[in-house]
């Protein structure tokens, strides 16, 4: 720092030394950004919560492990079997559908139409067995009254909410 | 050198004084007028009843979490470069409301979370990124507590707050670069999501979370800028401390 200093000779007055402070802090701060933006990209498979519909049918989704799948309960798809806690449903990304299967409690916004995540495994048959079910919510708020007017666009924005 | 008289504590001592009592008022009404407007005169959401009403506190916490850590660095690293030191007291009075604020949002998400979605928590990129901020401001609070030399510790805090802020735009973004439980931006420029009567609620709500930090940030740094500053000359002749001694 001190050769550094006695070969510049401007970096003797205060200012230039505060000017040299900024552009270290601007440096730094780029390459702070830099290295996140590379550990973003290179970790971005990872930092996926849930897969949708049409990565499960492209074979981008894991086949022997489990993993989250996310996408809209598809219209007329469910049906519960005789023990009343078995449902059977299918998610959709209106690309692509997957069958799912669950046994157990779900959220009380869990309806046709809505928004998913199930975690679970696919099995031999291509059926998704959930051991979890999750709702994703939309950032649509909607008073009632217009609710019916707004079905339509309601289900475009969860749809865009997969990307 | 006008525009930089303001920098000195000793003439910003009575100036954030005074913001103190007017950012205070604004804070109180309009979080009477919000909470009012967006507990009852707003209607419920059609899907998730009464409990979306949470979103009054949580989005306006959630939005303060992240600006104030932005703002925080920012005073930082104005600390660090010009090595002034009110800018640093300002910044270390940020610490405790962001961290508040961080604190708020997650702890009403969980809550909103649980009849929502199903579930208190999940590990996706929005709701980590965001526990990660806490930890941020958590670590410069206590980064601070364990250096003794105020000086010494502005530049350690500067360093570690000005890094961290790679954080923010990772929380901002995270809902549109990854698949996430967490849904988009409720408020965006340009197309609205969101009710009329629940907008002007949460808006009133999010201006009186600026106006309360805002007031609370102030408050703080003159009790910072006694501690710090109590061997000055004007600070002994001040009224209220005269009155101790």
């Amino acid at each position: 720092m001190t050769g550094q200093q006695a070969a510049n000779p401007q970096s003797g007055s205060g200012m230039s030394a505060r000017k040299k402070r900024f552009l270290w802090i601007g440096f730094g701060l780029l390459l702070s950004f830099a290295i996140t933006a590379l550990v973003v990209k290179g970790l971005s498979a990872n930092v996926t919560y849930f897969y949708s519909p049409t990565e499960v049918a492209q074979n981008v989704a894991p086949k022997d492990r489990a993993f989250r799948i996310g996408g809209m309960v598809e219209e007329k798809s469910l049906r519960r079997a005789a023990d009343g806690l078995t449902i059977y449903f299918g998610v959709t990304d209106s690309a692509h559908t997957v069958k799912a299967v669950y046994t157990g409690i779900l959220p009380d916004l869990f309806a046709e139409g809505k928004g998913v995540v199930a975690q679970g495994k696919l099995d031999e048959n291509g059926v998704f067995q959930a051991t979890r079910v999750l709702a994703k919510h939309d950032e649509n708020y909607v008073a009632p009254e217009v609710a019916e007017a707004m079905d339509k666009a309601h289900k475009e924005a969860v749809l865009k909410t997969l990307k | 050198m006008n525009s930089f008289k303001y920098a000195s504590p000793a003439q910003f001592y009575p100036l954030a004084g005074k913001l103190v009592s007017v950012f205070a008022v604004l804070a109180t009404v309009l979080l009477i007028i919000g909470l009012i407007v967006g507990l009852y005169l707003a209607p419920i959401d059609v899907t998730q009843k009464d409990s979306y009403r949470i979103i009054y506190v949580h989005v306006p916490a959630a939005w303060m979490s992240m600006f104030l850590y932005v703002v925080m660095a920012f005073w930082y690293a104005i600390a660090l470069g010009a090595n002034t030191r009110l800018s640093a007291m300002m910044a270390q009075s940020i610490a405790p409301t962001g961290a508040l604020m961080t604190a708020l949002a997650l702890w009403t998400g969980s809550f909103w979370g649980k009849p929502t979605w199903g579930t208190y928590w999940e590990w996706d990129a929005r709701m980590t990124s965001e526990l990660v901020l806490l930890f941020l401001y958590l670590g410069v609070i206590a980064l601070r507590s364990a250096i003794d030399d105020p000086r010494r510790a502005d530049k350690a805090c500067g360093v570690l707050a000005i890094v961290g802020v790679v954080n923010v735009p990772i929380i901002y973004m995270s809902v549109q670069w990854w698949n996430t439980l967490h849904q988009g931006a409720t408020i965006s420029v340009g197309e609205r999501t969101i009710d009329s009567m629940m907008l002007t609620g949460l808006l009133m709500m999010i201006f009186a979370f600026w106006f309360y930090s805002i007031a609370i940030t102030l408050m703080r740094v003159r009790a910072i800028i006694l501690e710090r500053e109590a061997g000055a000359n004007w600070i002994s002749e001040l009224s209220e401390v005269k009155g101790q001694r």
